[in-house]
């Protein structure tokens, strides 16, 4: 017989070991679904995990793409941690996302064409600023009305969509676009474009605020008495309370953070990799950043490479389905494995496996 | 008390060990029916997984158990109601949006249709002196009061065997003679009692036989009449004890000043303070007494500043401090150490350096431009273990891992140690063995000694009638005028408590 035990402390060792097995039991879970749908598993898994970064013929094309798909990904997930850690749930920071790129190109566009230097820094405060405000709507409801965060950030989300579809058929729209929706495209303008600084590997401003962001947010729960703060309201709302934290200040606090990060980790998009507002901008960077804040043990290393390992699985996934004829369902079950054996292994973290029964009483 | 000698429940060379630790080591012992058994010993020492062994919530590792002659090995606390052991918890599993008749309904495993158990809740009250009224919901009613449901619940049960798990901390004194009665008369009527205190006194006035444990051993059986209550700790503790040692000291100045302090409860059902003023002076321990859930909580509340009032309402040392957050006070020089340890003084799942922290940043300075110094925060985690004498494998333990003594200790040293010039201790030395108590009371009085102000919340009277230098009562939510410690009689007390919240006619015709 199978028994748990609980563990007197959470074990170190697993808690780092878990998403590694996790991947592991992924990849043979998946393989045998792989096996089952004809394909080869070994051949699938390879082409998942391998190809995109070390296959001569698409590595060209793939390997970039890895840290632009994680750029975003890690940029917000890092933002959405500190609100996890201190149990505030912003659920909406899509609608973060789509507004910080709103304002971002917004100021830009206003200052069109303008080129100095100081246009594209602008650009990032106002991107900041824009997710930062749509974030705070949730969050004064809250510590004044003690409504739902997450019901109201999820709204806001589908709010900004229709903002977005507005702004990209009329106030952004390009007068030089033959009337096609969608904005001018930032990219090719100099002083607002956010471009690939390192040819050949997809790194851009993002992408380097983004490890920036890590390794701030990384000093702040190690070592500043704000990240032990978060951490103690996460964990015993009481206590906080007892040692001063004021929940209110806390909740305007990790909603702003997680709403400025979610607004620049758009302005970094609208102005890098997709270049313009259009109406279908946004593509779910801000809900699979929940998914990759929680694959990282709201971690901001573990973020880091949760945000890789999404990334890799979203890119190698489209090549496997390109490659290798697997349906996009096929893709979606593999990712929602990983998703599954990472929350299941995570139960070592804190219990112990126990075989055989203990010796009844005679 | 029947005089028969029938064995009900014998227990034979039980061992139970968990990761780390025996709790039980070749525990023997053996109940009559009727008999008044007390199960006695320190925090840790193993009594609660003995009782949890036989209402088979726990299973033994070996050894083995006879009820009335056959075995007994209950698989699960079903199985051990089946046979008819009934077990009162030390704390209540009552769900105080019900009202009592739902609440019996809900613990039982096949309920009679609620008017009927109206009834049988009612005849059952007065039978055994235990008024209750079946149509009031339990989020009014006081602690004794719940104790009741629960006590009632388990005699609809009709048990042979009734386990009581420190059943008196929540009492007055008049309550606790109401429940002695009762259970003076189940006894007589061959029910057999289980009795769990750290409390020598009542042990020695209601119960026939002792079984003492220390360190999951049977140190001794003996009959609490024929011995002293110092002789009983002396035994339960392995050691000599010595009372705390209290010099006569000249009273400060004013260090907390509480004027007029009304507030509304933010717990649900919670006590609301009514207008409530006292001061002390440093050098002064102000004992405040109490059945719980009399404001007791709320008070702590409000003087830590989890719980904020008008400004002028509370001053610490001269200044009005009572709008202000907890750090703002703890820079004024007030402590405070609430009643649950974990969740509420501590963190369960932070280590003990964090926990260290989480209410001494301001005071030991360990916080500098907002970077939390570690280093000094371990050391001073360390300190508070070696002062204190709290057992634990390091300092970089979870909280949750320790024994709930070696806890307290903890958090009542990390406020200790912080030089503090107000104390506020909401039940110091609860759960926590009588060595360690005596420690902690030592370490209070010390601090009050050098000049602290304390104020110690406890619903433990001995304790507050030794340290105390005066006492006043809560009681819902109501504060009497102190009174000086020395000349009280337990009587004056229990009246100040609030009596026995109308149970006074409670064994009228018994």
């Amino acid at each position: 017989m199978l028994r748990l035990e609980k563990r007197p402390s959470p074990s170190a060792f697993w808690q780092w070991a878990t998403p590694v097995l996790a991947v592991v039991l992924t990849m043979i879970a998946g393989g045998i679904m792989f096996a089952l749908l004809g394909k080869n598993p070994v051949e699938a898994i390879r082409t998942i995990f391998w190809d995109p970064l070390f296959n001569e013929q698409f590595a060209a094309y793939s390997r970039p793409q890895l840290l632009v798909k994680a750029g975003p990904l890690i940029l917000i997930a890092v933002g959405l941690s500190l609100g996890f850690r201190a149990g505030i749930w912003n659920i909406g920071a899509e609608g973060q996302y789509i507004m910080g790129a709103l304002f971002g190109a917004g100021v830009g566009l206003a200052l069109y064409p303008v080129e100095t230097r100081w246009v594209f820094p602008l650009m990032v405060v106002a991107g900041i600023f824009g997710g930062w405000l749509w974030a705070m709507i949730p969050a004064i409801l809250k510590t004044r009305f003690n409504t739902n965060e997450i019901l109201v950030s999820l709204l806001l989300v589908y709010v900004a969509q229709n903002v977005l579809a507005s702004m990209s058929l009329g106030l952004l729209r390009n007068p030089e676009g033959g009337g096609f929706p969608g904005s001018r495209n930032l990219g090719q303008i100099p002083a607002m474009a956010n471009p690939e600084l390192i040819p050949g590997t997809g790194m851009h401003w993002g992408v380097i605020a983004a490890f920036m962001v890590v390794i701030a947010a990384y000093i702040l729960l190690q070592r500043h008495i704000l990240g032990f703060q978060i951490k103690l309201a996460g964990q015993a709302p009481r206590a906080a309370r007892f040692a001063g934290v004021n929940p209110q200040r806390l909740v305007l606090l990790c909603m702003g953070i997680s709403g400025a990060l979610a607004g620049a980790a758009g302005l970094f998009e609208v102005t890098g990799p997709s270049g313009q507002i259009s109406i279908d901008f946004n593509v779910g960077y801000g809900f699979t950043a929940i998914i990759v804040a929680f694959l990282g043990r709201l971690n901001p290393i573990g973020i880091l490479l949760a945000g890789l390992l999404m990334a890799l699985t979203y890119i190698g996934g489209e090549l496997a389905s390109f490659m290798l004829g697997l349906p996009a369902a096929a893709i979606q079950a593999f990712q929602g494995m990983l998703l599954f054996f990472l929350l299941a292994v995570d139960l070592l973290t804190n219990f112990r496996i126990r075989f055989g029964t203990r010796k009844e009483a005679l | 008390m029947t005089g028969t000698a029938r064995e009900l429940l014998a227990v034979d060379n039980v061992t139970k060990a968990y990761p780390g630790v025996v709790a039980n080591s070749d525990v023997s012992f053996s109940i009559s029916e009727g008999e008044i058994h007390a199960l006695l010993g320190e925090n840790g020492a193993g009594k609660s997984t003995l009782v949890k062994m036989i209402y088979g919530l726990v299973k033994p590792d070996s050894g083995t158990m006879r009820f009335r002659g056959q075995a007994y090995q209950p698989a699960e606390p079903k199985a051990a109601r089946a046979t008819g052991v009934a077990m009162v918890f030390q704390h209540f599993s009552l769900f105080e949006a019900l009202n009592v008749a739902e609440n019996v309904a809900l613990g039982m495993e096949s309920p009679p249709p609620m008017r009927e158990l109206s009834g049988r809740i009612r005849s059952v009250s007065e039978e055994y002196g235990l008024p209750l009224d079946p149509d009031r919901m339990v989020g009014d009613l006081s602690a004794g009061e719940r104790q009741r449901v629960e006590i009632i619940r388990c005699l609809l049960q009709n048990p042979k065997l009734l386990i009581m798990d420190e059943p008196t901390s929540v009492l007055t004194p008049q309550e606790v003679d109401i429940l002695f009665k009762t259970l003076r008369q189940l006894s007589a009527e061959g029910t057999a009692i289980l009795y769990i205190s750290h409390k020598l006194e009542e042990i020695r006035t209601l119960c026939d036989e002792a079984t003492i444990l220390r360190r999951g051993k049977v140190v001794a059986t003996c009959t609490p009449r024929d011995r002293s209550a110092r002789e009983m700790a002396e035994l339960m503790v392995g050691a000599t004890l010595t009372p705390p040692a209290r010099a006569a000291l000249p009273k400060g100045d004013i260090a907390l000043q509480v004027t007029g302090l009304s507030v509304a409860s933010p717990i649900p059902f919670g006590t609301s303070l009514k207008d409530i003023n006292f001061s002390v002076a440093r050098g002064e321990v102000l004992g405040i007494a109490g059945v719980a859930g009399n404001g007791q909580d709320e008070l702590l509340l409000a003087l830590s500043g989890e719980l904020r009032t008008a400004a002028s309402t509370i001053q610490i040392d001269g200044q009005p401090l009572g709008a202000a957050g907890p750090n703002q006070r703890r820079a004024a020089g007030l402590v405070a150490a609430p009643e649950e340890r974990l969740g509420h003084a501590a963190a369960p799942d932070m280590s003990l350096v964090e926990n260290a922290l989480l209410s001494a940043a301001i005071r030991r300075k360990l916080v500098r431009g907002g970077f939390i110094d570690w280093d000094a925060t371990r050391s001073f985690a360390a300190d508070i273990v070696a002062d204190f004498d709290v057992r634990t494998p390091g300092t970089h333990v979870a909280a949750r891992a320790l024994s709930g003594g070696n806890l307290q200790k903890f958090v009542v040293g990390r406020e200790l140690l912080q030089s503090p010039a107000v104390i506020v201790i909401n039940q110091p030395t609860w759960g926590v063995d009588a060595a360690a108590a005596a420690a902690i009371r030592q370490a209070i009085l010390d601090r009050a000694a050098l000049g602290a102000a304390v104020v110690v919340i406890s619903q433990d009277l001995d304790e507050l009638l030794e340290i105390a230098d005066n006492f006043a009562a809560l009681n819902e939510g109501r504060l009497t005028r102190p009174r000086p410690v020395e000349g009280l009689t337990i009587d004056e007390i229990g009246l100040m408590m609030g009596g026995a919240h109308g149970m006074e006619v409670a064994h009228h015709g018994h």
